[in-house]
């Protein structure tokens, strides 16, 4: 079972407890009457569905109930980190080993 | 490998809800400090508060006291505002206690429960129901179980009680 870091418990605790729920940093237009059917399709539906690190959303729903981000390789399912919602998109680790 | 399991009298439950500044004031109406790490838990006589989430916190206390928890934040709800929801009867509580109890629990509970130190509780699961659970004391737990997953929970701890009775 993987262990996810719930960065609100400060605890790192099995994946059981936890949601995966899709694709971070995924900003709603800040004008929907003006963006076009193309953008808001773009926005719904197309992600970037990536093949190495993967930024994402979880939530702890069985236990503080926040979502929070986390960056986790899709090729090894590593969580290479996690932090707090609302937090900018931070910059990739230097290292594969930074965790 | 000695563990019972007991169904616990009725208890009043609220879920508190609150932030930033109202945190000290709902804190000060109860007569104690809200705890501000996720897990821990702050006592009063019979009054106990556990916090479950950032802004969130579950109250338990002896039925009798329930108008007064209403009453006390009601009068602050200008000043501080908060939401608190009664769900004394969402809920039924078990207590599991004796030197096996945390093997018991720990066939449906994924959390390393060595690692939930006695005075603290979380919620998590048992098997699939969300649950919260206490620890007391080192061989004590509490339970809070939804009260539509109870049965089935407590099925699954009675098989546990029998395993663990034949030695398996």
């Amino acid at each position: 079972m993987l262990l996810i870091h719930c960065p609100y418990c400060d605890e790192t605790l099995p994946e059981a407890e936890f949601a995966y729920a899709g694709e971070a940093h995924i900003a709603r237009p800040a004008d929907p009457m003006a963006t076009s059917d193309e953008e808001w399709r773009d926005y719904l539906f197309i992600r970037t569905n990536a093949r190495g690190p993967h930024y994402e959303r979880w939530r702890h729903v069985h236990g503080c109930g926040r979502f929070f981000n986390a960056l986790r390789d899709t090729v090894s399912d590593r969580f290479l980190m996690t932090y707090k919602a609302g937090v900018p998109r931070p910059d990739l680790p230097a290292t594969e080993d930074a965790q | 490998m000695q563990v019972t399991v007991e169904e616990l009298a009725p208890v009043a439950r609220f879920s508190l809800r609150v932030r930033d500044k109202g945190v000290a004031a709902v804190g000060k109406a109860l007569g104690l400090t809200l705890p501000g790490r996720i897990g821990e838990r702050a006592d009063r006589g019979d009054l106990a508060v556990l916090c479950l989430g950032p802004d969130e916190w579950l109250l338990t206390a002896p039925e009798e006291a329930r108008a007064g928890i209403v009453a006390d934040l009601a009068g602050i709800y200008a000043r501080a505002p908060h939401s608190l929801t009664d769900i004394s009867h969402r809920e039924v509580g078990f207590r599991i206690s004796g030197p096996a109890a945390a093997t018991l629990l720990s066939m449906g509970c994924p959390r390393d429960l060595d690692r939930l130190a006695p005075g603290r509780g979380v919620r998590t699961l048992f098997d699939s129901a969300s649950v919260i659970l206490w620890r007391d004391g080192p061989d004590m737990f509490r339970m809070d179980v939804w009260r539509s997953f109870a049965p089935h929970v407590r099925s699954l701890l009675e098989i546990g009680q029998q395993e663990l009775a034949a030695g398996l």
